[in-house]
């Protein structure tokens, strides 16, 4: 009777689940020994790459895949700092104009054609050629020109100062003789890369996986795992059980995945758990044209009632650490001594009082017979920024502020309410770029609809600084720029800046020679390696 | 009878325009556009970029001009190109995908009929015995069970606390590399799971159609006259009975036709199967109304002919529909 087979298989896949740990057969060995070539790494992600075309796509998963098959210019290295890629070298007129770029010579494509500085050539004029559905034509379109004197050099020249133009030269830079003369959008490419980098492309099964091979003429060296394997596995919990099953090599935790289920001695003794802080942070921003936010003191007040730290707790269980201004702290443009608006609930009440704000008789905050209330809105699908909204709107209530929360649809939440500035407060997150130029998130030019300003920050010392800050080459400048930036940012409080998360890799412990770095660590996946007896795919 | 399906068949493309229109309509009603999905909240994306995107797409021009080109396209059944940034063939995009949704429905679909008639027969005949009790249960248990949280509790009792089966995908690694016999038994261990799955899942609805349909027909004055006849009971109730009761499942598998590329996002998503399911779900995330239309084109498509089958195939069935239309 299948009725019967089944209620009993019910119970026993119940009881296992109720089991917990049971030590694995298969066991990883952790053996040293020198580094080695072969084996292959499987990596488990949630999308699947759109186009293998970095300039069109705009997609985290298929920049994972085009950063180990192509290569910029320029790129960071494990201190996030700009060196050289395909560029040997570059200089810096004096008038900071011109950047001349000496290319590295001996750079094959992947076919065995030799790279020059026609490719480069080809790489800016694609970007910008209108026909080009790109997302990324905004800062070559500074350019006045571009030339290549001869097949090793590549000189550019600005109309104005651009401090961010270097990094821009770290988009990949595509093959012409492959691409020229042809439609991009239509080109084979985006199925089957060909590019300069550590991995070349062997094969794409839609919605499975893709596989890339190592390189073996790669300028800086064949890289000693021999494959990578990028599975797409849309669900993490799907993904954590592939990882405890010993078909994934790599992962990225979640907060509870990383504190609470892979805390066991078998789990620790298969895998390397990694922790650094992530490129982003999550804010509570306000919409300063709201007569309820225009007042200083109201922002200063509701920052002071947030206890940044029991966010950090409750909705990261401590992996991550509190934001104070729009960087990543450890970088070079952080400013370490920012005084911030601690977690002081009596300050908060003073200065409400101070902007006119009273507590009546039910203890709700009141402004001439008005009370203080308004919705915090956030995107559907980021449960970590619900709970954040979450936290806050308990904190708020306890000094009489009534704070409702509105879950959107990430289309509608931008189109109906972010683009058309239509919101109160919002919870929301930024990338933070290894470039520090904050002009298109604060700028005063940059409040129009569908810009970035959405929250409508106007300050002309701030637009000053963002100014003087782009257009030097300046490391030493540009830092005390920024600093008076985040100075004038901690005392305006235009957003509520929470949390920094951290970023939560998990790799098999099979393999050797990953040094977490600022950077994280990937910046030298091609010397990670596993010794010759520890090897499990041939 | 001929010049009636070609009336229907005839019937079938102003319903299909009607369907496209209204379609077409809404999704583009939905807020938020391709290009939006993709630029938006980043900082390095200027607005002219955007325009200029826009009009690569065709969204600047107004609706009924992006209807209207579609329409001509559909004509010639160029499904057009999606406007993800890979910019494929729709109809690439879902013929890939069609496969494995296909066989994974039709195999389901064959054990669920597989399943779903004996039990529904069995717990009619013996009604509200507690055989008939326990398959109602069993098969409730199997509708209300959540499939996702069934499907995470086996995939970690067999996947990973017992290592018999993988865990999602649909190969292992390097089974490119194995003969034919050996690949198809590691593609089987993949479906193993989920195709059990699904079919516990479903098995509700059809089997308690089925007990009552037979229900009825038990009922009938023809099967008193044959059990009268003193004929045995198993021939009163699978040759009599039976084929009886079976008429109306035939409008169930017609109106199943167009389930069969459809796939549930949760279920794909959990497996990692890259199915339609998922596909059609990216489709409406990332506004690309191309793959969306396309396969909402394909399902409307196939309601419509599986409706028409359904009635051909009751007429084929059952003579008294067949002369009645004569």
């Amino acid at each position: 009777m299948p009725g019967r087979w089944f209620a009993a298989l019910l119970f026993c896949c119940i009881l296992a689940g109720c089991n917990g740990d049971k030590p694995q057969e298969r066991r990883i060995s952790r053996s040293s020994g020198p580094p080695a070539y072969g084996d292959a790494i499987v990596v488990g992600s949630i999308g699947e790459p759109s186009t293998l075309i970095p300039l069109l796509a705009t997609d985290s998963a298929s920049f994972d895949i085009a950063g180990l098959v192509y290569n910029g210019l320029v790129r960071y290295d494990k201190n996030l700092k700009l060196e050289g890629d395909l560029a040997r070298s570059w200089d810096v007129s004096p008038d900071g104009l011109t950047i001349t770029f000496h290319l590295r010579r001996g750079v094959k494509w992947q076919d065995g054609v030799e790279f020059t500085s026609r490719d480069v050539l080809y790489t800016y004029r694609v970007t910008i050629d209108p026909k080009t559905p790109t997302a990324y034509s905004g800062d070559f379109k500074q350019v006045k020109t571009a030339e290549a004197p001869d097949p090793y050099t590549f000189r550019v020249t600005y109309a104005r100062p651009f401090a961010p133009a270097l990094a821009s030269w770290g988009n990949a830079i595509l093959p012409a003789h492959l691409l020229e003369g042809k439609d991009i959008t239509k080109s084979d490419l985006s199925r089957h890369p060909v590019g300069t980098g550590p991995y070349r492309f062997k094969e794409w099964v839609p919605g499975q996986k893709l596989v890339l091979e190592s390189y073996h003429d790669y300028y800086e060296g064949r890289p000693y795992i021999d494959r990578y394997v990028y599975r797409i596995i849309p669900d993490s919990s799907t993904m954590y059980m592939e990882l405890k099953a010993g078909s994934l090599d790599r992962m990225g935790l979640t907060p509870v995945q990383y504190a609470r289920q892979t805390t066991s001695r078998e789990f620790l003794d298969r895998f390397n758990k990694f922790r650094y802080p992530a490129s982003g942070y999550t804010f509570l921003g306000y919409n300063l044209r709201n007569p309820l936010f225009s007042d200083r003191r109201v922002r200063q007040a509701l920052t002071s009632a947030i206890d940044k730290k029991e966010i950090v707790q409750g909705v990261l269980l401590g992996m991550g650490q509190v934001a104070r201004g729009p960087y990543k702290p450890g970088t070079w443009a952080y400013d370490p001594h920012i005084h911030d608006f601690d977690y002081d609930p009596a300050r908060a009440v003073r200065l409400l009082a101070e902007a006119g704000w009273q507590r009546n008789g039910d203890g709700i905050m009141e402004k001439n017979g008005r009370p203080f209330q308004f919705t915090i809105l956030t995107n559907q699908g980021n449960d970590q920024r619900l709970r954040t909204a979450q936290i806050i709107q308990w904190r708020l209530k306890q000094i009489g502020i009534d704070v409702k929360i509105r879950v959107v649809e990430w289309a509608s939440f931008l189109k109906n309410f972010v683009d058309t500035g239509n919101f109160e407060a919002l919870v929301l997150g930024w990338t933070i770029s290894p470039d520090p130029d904050l002009y298109d998130v604060w700028d005063s030019s940059k409040t129009g609809p569908k810009e970035l300003n959405f929250v409508g920050f106007k300050n002309s010392e701030v637009d000053r600084l963002i100014a003087e800050g782009r257009t030097t080459f300046d490391q030493g400048k540009r830092r005390r720029c920024y600093w008076r930036i985040q100075e004038i940012l901690a005392k305006e409080q235009p957003y509520t800046f929470l949390y920094v998360p951290d970023e939560l890799p998990v790799v098999s412990a099979r393999f050797h020679g990953i040094r977490p770095a600022p950077a994280g660590i990937d910046y030298n996946f091609i010397r990670w390696y596993v010794p010759k007896e520890g090897q499990l795919y041939q | 009878m001929i010049t009636y399906l070609l009336k229907r068949l005839v019937m079938l493309v102003p319903l299909l325009v009607g369907i496209s229109l209204v379609t077409f309509t809404v999704i583009h009603l939905a807020p938020g556009e391709p290009v939006e999905m993709q630029t938006s909240l980043n900082p390095k994306i200027s607005a002219a970029a955007r325009e200029r995107m826009r009009e690569f797409y065709g969204l600047d021009k107004p609706l009924y001009v992006q209807y209207l080109s579609w329409l001509k396209r559909m004509a010639k059944l160029d499904f057009g190109r999606s406007f993800a940034p890979d910019g494929r063939p729709v109809i690439e995009k879902i013929r890939e995908r069609i496969p494995v949704t296909l066989s994974l429905n039709v195999i389901s679909l064959v054990l669920e009929m597989g399943l779903a008639i004996p039990i529904g027969v069995l717990a009619a005949v013996r009604r509200n015995s507690r055989l008939d009790r326990a398959i109602t249960v069993f098969v409730f248990l199997g509708f209300a069970v959540p499939t996702f949280w069934l499907a995470l509790l086996l995939m970690y009792l067999f996947g990973v606390q017992l290592g018999w089966l993988p865990v999602s995908g649909l190969h292992s690694l390097g089974s490119d590399r194995l003969g034919l016999l050996a690949w198809s038994w590691d593609l089987a261990k993949h479906l193993l799971l989920p195709v059990s799955i699904a079919t516990f899942g479903s098995l509700a609805g059809m089997s308690r159609y089925m007990r009552a349909t037979m229900l009825e027909v038990l009922n009938q004055d023809y099967i008193t006259t044959a059990r009268a006849k003193g004929l045995s009971e198993r021939v009163v109730i699978w040759r009599h009975a039976f084929r009886n009761a079976l008429l109306p499942l035939i409008t169930l598998l017609g109106f199943s036709l167009p389930g069969l590329i459809g796939g549930s996002v949760i279920f794909e998503t959990i497996f990692a199967i890259p199915g339609m399911g998922q596909l059609f779900y990216q489709g409406v995330m990332g506004r690309d109304y191309p793959l969306v239309m396309g396969i909402l084109v394909i399902g409307a498509g196939l309601t419509l002919i599986g409706n028409l089958l359904a009635d051909v195939g009751y007429a084929l069935a059952d003579p008294r529909i067949r002369h009645g239309r004569g």
